[in-house]
């Protein structure tokens, strides 16, 4: 287990450090001047000139990179050019909103996805199952930029149970996490479902129901339980996905976190804060996936031992 | 029914997109007395903030979304098919690499990729194709590269090898073709995903430009609008979602007519 552990936290700082040099050379990819471009086209030569030295963009690459580097490890991420502020300082500000978006998302989505997927491999085959798989389909088919302003109009300002948009009122998290967790319910819904199906074709199945068990101890103690451990993986790993997923849905919502933070530093070509979001999403992303394999492992000792399931 | 609703609603967004060549300067024409007008006779879907016909640029943006869809899916499965196969195939060190090169790639949020990409190489549809496709690649190398494993021992690739074919034959005259169903499914799903990737970077102004117009970048103009003109972000939203489900109905459809297993069930 601990080796495994290790090799996992070396397989994550690598590509971590992979995403940070990809990130470093992001600022190298605009076409053009980077400078020129972020200052626009009535900046003189001489605060072009200023602002290539406040960024270290007049060093040889190498160094920059050494820079860059050594910067992250010790946290510090430049400063933006639009709030004047070290970005680290603006992230952390951000990033709790993020991740309770994402959370919260992950909660409704479960709270969708597990009724539906049950109900529908309970009556498989029959016109419930069909509905709920159809209802799947949709929800995977929205796109949640779309979903968001509808939810709005709906609830926000036909029937004014939620607010807009924002994140200052008690309840404004609820349609943003909807919004957001929406596709990820469809998801689950239908691998919930395929994992009962396949469960209730075992052998213990029909050896509790031959003992005359109750249906709740058949299939929540028997087949609920075994056809979660897939559905943890996958809920593990798209906890990851929402993280970037959630960048649109702040948009739509005007939620304080740190894709509303990207989209907008896009916009003012604030290049420092673009590449620090785009590395703390990432890394974010990548130790989660990492966590979520810890977690597998450590359930199932088929994997830390490496043998094939 | 759903086979007609998927294959029909296809063709209807296939015929848009050639509809769109069609369509003159009205769709690109600011008339600001006109803006913001209801469904009627002369507009049959009403006109957007800017007086435009919606109907028109509907067809505008079934364009983009057909050609960002043909574009992305055509070039990440030739890219990517040809270094899955390959990788696998040759094995050893290319093949040890090309994993990590994959690993990596899944590691990174897809849709962030994308958005990071558009952002440094600016807006513009050939600069979203090429965003979709660094991100999309990488599904196709991985089935290609899996599939290929498992038919790399099989007696037809011994016999062309002891045979002395070249590998670029062996490759692309034995091993490709009994990938294509597998790749076609997954292109299937491709091209839904990439229709939903471009209108959100449309979306978050980081695709069409104006004054083309995208689903995506239609609904971001409408939802300035929502109370006074609901239908700007209610129509372009309807037809993607129902492009978007006939593609998936179809990616489903084929698959499972290639499942053997659950067609007997």
């Amino acid at each position: 287990m601990i080796q495994y552990f290790l090799r996992l936290i070396a397989n994550v700082v690598f590509i971590s450090w992979v995403v940070g040099t990809l990130v470093f050379l992001l600022i190298h990819l605009v076409p053009g001047d980077p400078v020129a471009v972020m200052l626009g086209d009535w900046a003189s030569p001489a605060d072009e000139t200023a602002l290539r030295q406040k960024l270290g963009l007049d060093l040889p690459l190498w160094q920059q990179y050494i820079n860059y580097m050594s910067g992250i490890v010790r946290g510090d991420l430049g400063d933006s050019l639009f709030f004047q502020q070290p970005v680290s300082e603006l992230i952390a500000a951000r990033f709790p909103y993020t991740l309770q978006l994402a959370l919260m998302a992950l909660f409704i989505a479960i709270l969708i996805a597990f009724p539906l997927g049950m109900w529908s491999a309970l009556k498989a085959g029959k016109w419930p199952d069909h509905l709920a798989m159809s209802v799947s389909l949709v929800g995977l088919s929205i796109p949640n930029f779309w979903l968001g302003p509808m939810l709005i109009l709906a609830f926000s300002i036909g029937l004014v149970w939620f607010p807009v948009s924002g994140a200052e009122q008690p309840f404004s998290w609820v349609l943003p996490a909807v919004t957001l967790g929406t596709a990820l319910a469809a998801i689950l819904a239908r691998m919930l479902r395929a994992s009962l199906l396949e469960i209730f074709h075992e052998d213990y199945m029909r050896t509790a129901k031959a003992k005359g068990l109750s249906g709740k101890m058949i299939y929540g103690k028997h087949a609920l339980r075994n056809a979660l451990l897939p559905v943890v993986t996958i809920l593990g790993l798209q906890l990851g996905t929402l993280l970037g997923g959630a960048v649109i849905t702040e948009v739509v919502f005007d939620w304080p976190g740190l894709g509303q933070l990207l989209v907008d530093s896009i916009q003012r070509r604030d290049y420092p804060v673009v590449q620090a979001c785009i590395l703390v999403i990432s890394v974010a992303y990548i130790t989660i996936n990492g966590l979520t394999e810890l977690v597998y492992a450590w359930l199932d000792p088929r994997i830390r031992l490496d043998k094939p399931a | 029914m759903i086979k007609y609703f998927a294959y029909g609603m296809i063709i209807v967004w296939a015929m848009m997109a050639i509809a769109a060549i069609f369509v003159g300067d009205s769709a690109t024409n600011v008339q600001l007395d006109n803006m913001l007008a209801s469904p009627n006779l002369e507009n049959p879907l009403g006109t957007d903030e800017l007086g435009r016909p919606v109907f028109e640029r509907l067809l505008l943006g079934a364009q983009t979304s057909f050609l960002v869809a043909i574009g992305v899916v055509f070039f990440s499965s030739i890219i990517g098919t040809t270094i899955g196969v390959y990788s696998a195939y040759m094995g050893g060190w290319i093949d040890k690499m090309v994993t990590k090169i994959i690993d990596i790639f899944l590691a990174f949020p897809g849709l962030l990729l994308a958005i990071a990409l558009a952002a440094i190489l600016g807006p513009g549809i050939e600069n979203v194709v090429f965003a979709l496709v660094m991100v999309g690649w990488v599904g196709y190398a991985r089935l290609a590269r899996a599939q290929t494993l498992s038919l790399r021992s099989r007696e037809h690739i011994q016999a062309a090898k002891a045979l002395g074919v070249p590998t670029h034959l062996i490759l692309f005259r034995h091993i490709v073709p009994l990938l294509t169903a597998t790749l076609g499914v997954e292109a299937t799903f491709g091209i839904a995903g990439a229709v939903i990737s471009e209108a959100g970077l449309s979306f978050l102004g980081l695709g069409v430009q104006a004054p083309d117009a995208s689903w995506g970048s239609m609904i971001r103009e409408g939802t300035r609008y929502l109370l006074v003109a609901p239908h700007l972000v209610l129509i372009p939203g309807i037809m993607l979602m129902l492009v978007v489900l006939a593609v998936n109905l179809a990616g489903d459809r084929w698959r499972d007519s290639l499942d053997v297993k659950s067609r007997k069930n």
